[in-house]
């Protein structure tokens, strides 16, 4: 395409601009702190991002393990209520904001570049800007624990009234929020004008990698609700400080607005963690099974039609709150009807290994095992999706268990499944498939003996959010306790792998150590030197590419 | 007292069967909408069960044939657009048929017209008020579970009862077989009204009030919990429903009506200190050991009263803060003129404080306006 080609000009020249104020750390580049406070450059946002992530990942699941040891017996062993409360709200909260979302951007700021043939991400500076913000919100979090009072204990849907009770820690928490929906909407900003502009020569839209059009496609749903949320937490510090009524019935306000503002963010959110997800498993799976993505053309509509879905059910999380019979119907049928397009991916994932030529590599296990698992999340939620039914499980460990197997086998399973297939191209060395295997069944087994439980114990009407319980639900909890510590014990695993590959591996990885890839980032050398793509690739090595994946 | 406690007694044997045994699946649906929620969940997850085999039996099939390592070709296509089109269609028209009974639930669920009795629940920090609207009489259902078997970090706590948790110190009461509307409300933050059981749950939202129904076809006493959270004690404000029969909760009402008569306040009674320092007792217990502690001495984010300089201040502000709350500190408006009074009057001169002076009740009238 030639157009293609003509919109990389501009970016070249500003590119040329630069190199005079990049003499002195732009080719021989800077070290130290310098290289990373500094940063311009895609490769190294992107480790920067992926390195913030799972310390927050880390540090989240800490919490998730304090929570299990609570509930491992009834009773109140080592938390106040209060503080429980506290874990379980920055629990979900670093982890949405501070663990897989990061994940997704510093994979996208790694990727999109190498798989779309550019240069860098199409603003350099900005990208820098979009990461630094997320340390200091992650800190504000943190310490939030320690000013008096506590940290926010209203869960992390941050509901009003209760949430308008707690002290600063509340107010540090909404400051957080607010930096981090900054940086989503500069991340965002960065991924859909790079996707658009600085594709390779006859590269069209329809032609490029999955994992670039799930990125695009989040990238326009985070931009349409961080503000919503930023305006939610605001109207949420006005009621507390400066006297608004929002959400006070009290000064004529509702509290179940909150809700709906909060829904509206919160649903479409739901898919900004699942459809980078779909596009990590997209590439994944033609690789391994060494023939091109089934149904390319549905699988970009599919994408697009939950997008657009996804701001037309907000409400069925709140199907308690008392809404009008119109009102249940409406957003029952419409979150039903997601099941289709979910369906169809599910559908051309399997017709992808559909008389393959499959080997199971640690990415691959990653891949089927999101497969199975985030359909057994889908499976919850179309039951979830049926109002009266939902009255039964509505706030009970039934959606806990439904969630986590869409966030943690789904966003987190792929996550993994991505840096098992991108880590010989980061390192330039092999990770140890042996240990890989091990995480992998390690982390499946673990998974299932934690949340699969939860199913039960929410169909048994076992409330979420509950430091202590009655004792009918003791034999899933202490089992879901022991395989919460598993599972994270597992995660050592996982970095120690990393650090070993990292450390050199076993041997050095060539351009390409995938026999099925054809993605134009296995096209430059492992390790992707500092730079990659200044000049943008050939037409035949694009044209290659993609005739392989039958685009 | 003597005789919901004998009825509680009778219904303690079918309770056990049925209240609390779910475990794996759903309690028991003691109601029509109970019922049709468990076969519309059976029949969703029989359509799931099928489906999940049909993709999965592919999918494995082919993780087991279609090997490398066991020298399978692959053949490359990449679409089909009849399989396309009817994996689309297919779970459109599944969906069509399971959307279609779900539908005449929710409108059944939604219909709270006829109802035969009505009652107001609303929500505290952390309890529940229940006010018998068509009878004048209302009370407060509390945790019945003492602290002493929930907090465990000395490993000190007392053996836990069977109903852990689950118990008040006294039930919602209905008749069997009458449809009863459920008026749900809260005093502060949101809280949630359910009973497993019956097929319940209604957020409790403070500003406004919203309906819900259920007719309860069996006696017995059904349990659930809040499942809205609300605050450090969200784990700890359950929801108990006794079940009587018609006669039976004749009588109760009967009872209720004359002991609401006989224990109503007079406001206009005048209270000396020590009368008021004994009832209290009994309110701060209630309402407010659960944060400062029975001693006064608080804890974590919740300070002292012994010393503090509210319950040793002037005794307008300590009616205020109690009146409207503060931070974490819920507003105890729900609390009647004389129970503020009281626990006000406890706190300067109890819990180790001493300040000597005392509040009638007519008093915390006026400071409510």
């Amino acid at each position: 395409m030639t157009a293609a080609t003509e919109t990389l000009n501009p970016i070249q020249g500003g590119h040329a601009d630069e190199a005079h104020g990049h003499d002195d750390h732009g080719h021989h580049a800077s070290t130290g702190w310098r290289r990373w406070v500094y940063a311009t450059n895609h490769k190294d946002i992107g480790t920067l991002y992926l390195w913030f992530a799972f310390t927050m990942f880390i540090v989240g699941g800490l919490m998730a393990l304090g929570i299990r040891a609570e509930l491992f017996t009834p009773g109140l062993q080592f938390w106040q209520p209060e503080f429980f409360n506290q874990l379980t709200t920055l629990h979900g909260i670093i982890m949405v904001f501070g663990a897989i979302m990061p994940a997704f951007t510093g994979l996208a700021n790694w990727m999109l570049p190498l798989m779309l043939g550019a240069p860098d991400m199409a603003f350099a500076r900005m990208n820098n800007w979009s990461f630094w913000l997320l340390p200091p919100s992650a800190l504000l979090l943190v310490i939030s624990l320690f000013v008096p009072g506590g940290a926010a204990a209203g869960g992390w849907t941050l509901y009003p009234p209760l949430s308008l009770q707690f002290g600063m820690g509340m107010d540090l928490a909404i400051f957080s929020v607010h930096l981090l929906g900054l940086s989503s909407i500069m991340g965002s900003i960065n991924i859909v004008v790079t996707v658009l502009n600085m594709r390779a020569p006859g590269m069209t839209l329809m032609r490029m990698p999955m994992f670039a059009w799930t990125s695009l496609v989040t990238a326009y749903l985070l931009i349409a609700v961080a503000p919503v949320l930023a305006g939610a937490v605001t109207m949420l510090l006005t009621d507390r400080h400066f006297g608004t009524h929002f959400f006070k019935a009290v000064g004529g306000g509702d509290p179940v607005l909150f809700q709906h503002i909060f829904w509206f963010f919160g649903h479409p959110e739901v898919y900004i963690m699942a459809l980078p997800a779909f596009g990590i498993v997209s590439q994944i799976i033609p690789a391994f099974a060494r023939k091109p993505l089934f149904g390319y053309h549905s699988m970009v509509y599919a994408t697009a039609s939950i997008a657009i879905l996804s701001f037309m059910v907000w409400a069925h999380h709140m199907f308690s709150v008392g809404m009008p019979a119109t009102a249940q119907l409406f957003f029952m049928f419409m979150t039903m009807l997601i099941a289709v397009p979910t369906g169809v991916k599910v559908f051309n994932w399997i017709a992808t290994m559909w008389q393959g030529s499959m080997s199971f590599e640690t990415p691959m296990l990653f891949a089927v095992g999101f497969v199975c698992l985030f359909t057994v999340g889908g499976f919850s939620g179309l039951v979830l999706s049926i109002a009266p039914v939902d009255t039964q499980m509505h706030d009970t460990y039934y959606v806990v268990a439904h969630f986590h197997y869409v966030l943690v086998a789904g966003a987190l399973f792929s996550l993994f499944g991505a840096v098992y297939y991108w880590l010989p191209k980061w390192t330039g060395y092999m990770y140890s498939e042996r240990m890989g295997k091990f995480h992998f069944w390690w982390s499946m087994i673990w998974f299932n003996v934690t949340f699969f439980p939860m199913h039960f114990l929410g169909l048994a009407g076992m409330p979420r959010r509950i430091p202590d319980y009655p004792l009918q639900f003791t034999d899933f909890n202490t089992l879901a306790s022991v395989g919460a510590f598993c599972f994270g014990l597992g995660q050592l695993i996982f970095l120690y792998n990393v650090i070993h590959t990292i450390r050199g591996g076993v041997g050095k990885a060539p351009a390409n150590p995938w026999e099925g890839s054809h993605t134009l980032e296995w096209e430059v050398p492992s390790p992707a030197p500092h730079h990659t793509w200044e000049t943008p690739p050939a037409r035949e090595v694009v044209e290659k590419g993609l005739k392989e994946q039958l685009l | 007292m003597r005789f919901p406690r004998a009825l509680g007694l009778a219904a303690l044997l079918p309770a056990c069967t049925y209240a609390i045994d779910g475990k794996y699946t759903f309690q028991t649906p003691q109601t029509l909408i109970a019922r049709d929620i468990s076969d519309l969940h059976a029949w969703i997850m029989a359509v799931i069960v099928v489906i999940f085999i049909a993709v999965f039996g592919v999918m494995f099939y082919s993780i087991f044939k279609h090997r490398k390592a066991s020298g399978h070709k692959a053949r490359h296509f990449h679409e089909n657009t009849t399989v396309e089109v009817l994996w689309t269609l297919i779970p459109a028209v599944i969906l069509v048929i399971m959307a279609w009974p779900a539908a005449k639930v929710v409108l059944a669920q939604k219909d709270t017209r006829d109802a035969e009795l009505t009652i107001k629940a609303t929500g505290y920090q952390w309890f529940w008020g229940y006010d018998y609207l068509d009878h004048g009489f209302g009370f407060k259902s509390k945790l019945a579970t003492p602290r002493n078997q929930i907090e465990d970090y000395h490993r000190d706590s007392k053996q836990k009862d069977a109903h852990y948790l689950l118990e008040v110190t006294e039930p919602l009461v209905v008749p069997v077989g009458t449809k009863v509307r459920i008026l749900a409300t809260s005093n502060d933050v949101i809280h949630s009204w359910g009973v497993p059981a019956f097929g319940v749950k209604q957020d409790a939202i403070p500003g406004f009030i919203r309906d819900t129904w259920f007719k309860a076809e069996k006696e017995g006493t059904f349990r659930g919990q809040c499942v809205e959270l609300c605050g450090r004690d969200h784990g700890f404000m359950p929801i108990v429903v006794q079940v009587l029969s018609k006669d039976k909760f004749a009588a109760w009402v009967e009872q209720k009506q004359k002991e609401a008569k006989a224990a109503a306040d007079d406001p206009n009674k005048v209270w000396v200190r020590d009368e008021l320092i004994a009832r209290g007792k009994t309110v701060y217990e209630a309402n407010c050991a659960a944060c400062h502690k029975s001693d006064g001495a608080g804890g974590g984010a919740f300070p002292a009263l012994t010393g503090s300089k509210i319950a040793n201040g002037p005794i307008a502000a300590h009616v205020g803060i109690v009146l409207s709350g503060k931070g974490a500190m819920p507003a105890w408006q729900g609390l009647s003129d004389t129970e503020i009074a009281a626990v006000v009057t406890y706190e300067r001169n109890a819990l180790g404080n001493s300040v000597g002076d005392f509040i009638q009740p007519k008093d915390v009238k006026a400071a409510r306006k």
